[in-house]
């Protein structure tokens, strides 16, 4: 994009809720079921029902908004938005306008090795739309109903991102806090957690903000970053031209790679809210907001200062560890077997990390246990396998899931340490290899690394390479 | 406040009614007579009184989360004008 520009950046996240039941009404909230078995007549917006709030999706609201920093407001209460769209049977949302669960909060990013504060407008709590899926070449919709209802909490950004890239930065922040505090299982691909946003650019310097435009449909971390970079290199084409950016909802085009008008939405929204007479107001008293604080555990930035000053592991470490509650807890299990911190980051930040992202798996689909990656690290450390064994060892765990003791002894993977049996090897490698020896003896240091390399080779990796070296050395030296 | 025709006009677009000019004049005036029967309650004094969004005295009305039976998808779907592959068909919405 043209430098002269800055992004102004403000996203609207959804996250679901994972309660059991849907926020009003006893219906299941399981995903995947056949369409339209997961409704009553209260969802379904029938005449002369009441809606009953489920207690569990408040209290989550609550723990999320607690997360995020946000004040958690003494009374709050829900308003009714109006709209037609056949994805809402009652033809309004049950939301919160002017009483939300929270207000005020902020969140902190990491983008390029700086910190950035984000704030938070609000946390509110409301119910989800049905499922439409466009069918007859576009002139008819199927209504699935069964998602209607399902407890979700919107929580909205001040328009302080800047950048497509801090904009990825507090998504994944996000759903790493929603993992942590066990509200939602956020899934983007299964749309358990959605993301909108508001995008416009200004010339720097400027105060006022430019024109906006709403952008939908971004459906993954790297959709919304890529749907980001698009809109601002087109709003800056639009005003390079001589023209002016319009306000609208554009929807961002993953096959195309572009965004596209939405049409037809002239008129600015009007949903004409008001408070839902069929629900009473909520009182969130001290003692409450108390219970549910304690029930939060400790959060992603503040594990990640741990990890910095009790294991002495670089920052960039630490915030990968703590991107997920699960890696993390892996990594302080580890702790229990081995000492050394770095060695058990090392290991999960490169060999798992690399093998979970290559299967597309995640932490908990796999049989390697936090033990066996401690032990093995033990038996590194204790120089009873070397890394090239470890590598083998590390393989055979995440396949069987049985500790590195075992695997060592059935596959006799012992490292040979013995100074007798790796001397009559290093004997043989010498006689073998007399251009090497020769070059070794007049000057060339580094044709022992080749050497030892054959050594190796020969003990199928087995030797201990510290002592295969020395040995070379002694050996040589006395030629 | 009064409420003018243009007014009828938006709100009848938003709740996707189609009114005649006749009906547009009719309700204009019956809307004006509805908002003014009901700003004889701006003649009490409500100084000191807290604002409130319910007429009922009660708070925290909740349930715990528990899944209770749901209807079948045949009985889902049985007010509605078209389905298919047990879901109701409509004609589709641009937005």
């Amino acid at each position: 994009m043209s430098t002269q520009y800055e992004t102004v950046i403000g996203l609207e996240v959804h996250v679901e809720l994972h309660t059991n039941s849907k926020i009003f009404c006893g219906c299941s909230t399981a995903f995947g079921a056949p369409p339209n078995t997961h409704t009553c007549p209260i969802c379904l917006g029938h005449p002369g029902v009441l809606p009953v709030l489920n207690r569990q999706a408040v209290e989550y609201a609550m723990k999320a908004s607690m997360a995020l920093n946000c004040t958690v407001a003494d009374v709050s209460k829900f308003d009714r938005k109006n709209y037609f769209y056949p994805d809402s049977p009652k033809a309004y949302q049950i939301s919160q306008y002017d009483q939300p669960v929270g207000e005020h909060g902020w969140i902190d990013i990491e983008v390029n090795g700086q910190t950035k504060r984000i704030g938070i407008t609000r946390v509110h709590l409301e119910e989800d739309a049905g499922k439409l899926t466009h069918v007859d070449g576009g002139y008819a919709s199927l209504v699935d109903f069964n998602r209607v209802g399902t407890p979700l909490i919107e929580i909205v950004s001040e328009p302080d991102i800047r950048t497509p890239e801090e904009a990825k930065a507090y998504l994944e922040k996000i759903r790493a806090i929603m993992l942590y505090c066990d509200v939602s299982d956020v899934k983007m691909e299964e749309g358990s957690m959605r993301c909108d946003a508001n995008i416009s650019i200004r010339p720097y310097g400027q105060e006022k903000f430019g024109t906006r435009a709403e952008l939908k449909n971004m459906n993954t971390f790297r959709g919304v970053q890529r749907g980001l970079e698009y809109e601002q290199w087109r709003q800056a084409e639009v005003l390079n031209s001589g023209g002016e950016v319009v306000q609208e909802t554009r929807r961002w085009d993953e096959a195309q790679g572009k965004t596209l008008s939405m049409r037809g939405k002239e008129q600015a929204h009007d949903y004409r809210y008001f408070p839902d007479p069929d629900l009473v107001r909520m009182n969130i008293d001290a003692e409450w907001k108390e219970r549910i604080r304690a029930s939060i555990p400790e959060l992603p930035d503040a594990r990640k200062a741990r990890y910095v000053a009790e294991y002495d592991l670089p920052s960039y470490d630490a915030e990968v560890l703590t991107s997920s509650m699960k890696m993390a807890n892996f990594f302080e299990e580890s702790l229990n077997y081995t000492k050394d911190a770095k060695a058990v980051s090392n290991w999960i930040m490169g060999d798992l990390l690399g093998y979970l992202n290559a299967n597309n798996l995640e932490f908990g689909d796999i049989k390697l246990t936090a033990q066996g990656l401690g032990e093995m690290i033990g038996l590194l450390e204790s120089n009873t396998i070397n890394s090239k064994i470890a590598k083998t060892v590390f393989k055979a765990m995440l396949e069987s899931g049985k500790l590195p003791k075992q695997i060592v002894e059935e596959q006799g993977l012992v490292q040979i340490s013995d100074e007798g049996a790796v001397k009559e090897i290093v004997v043989q490698i010498v006689e073998a290899n007399p251009q090497s020896v020769a070059d070794y003896k007049a000057g060339k240091e580094k044709a022992i690394g080749f050497l030892v390399g054959q050594v190796m080779k020969a003990s199928k990796g087995k030797a201990n390479p510290a002592l295969a070296n020395k040995l070379l050395v002694e050996v040589l030296s006395q030629l | 406040m009064s409420i003018t025709t243009n007014d009828v006009e938006h709100v009848a677009n938003l709740a996707r009614l189609a009114l005649t000019d006749e009906e547009k004049e009719t309700f204009t005036v019956q809307l004006n007579a509805i908002l003014k029967y009901a700003e004889k309650l701006n003649e009490l004094n409500t100084d000191g009184v807290e604002p409130t969004s319910h007429v009922l005295p009660l708070a925290n009305v909740m349930r715990a989360d528990e899944v209770r039976p749901s209807v079948s998808n045949e009985t889902a779907l049985r007010n509605a004008p078209d389905d298919e592959d047990g879901q109701i068909k409509v004609p589709a919405v641009l937005e």
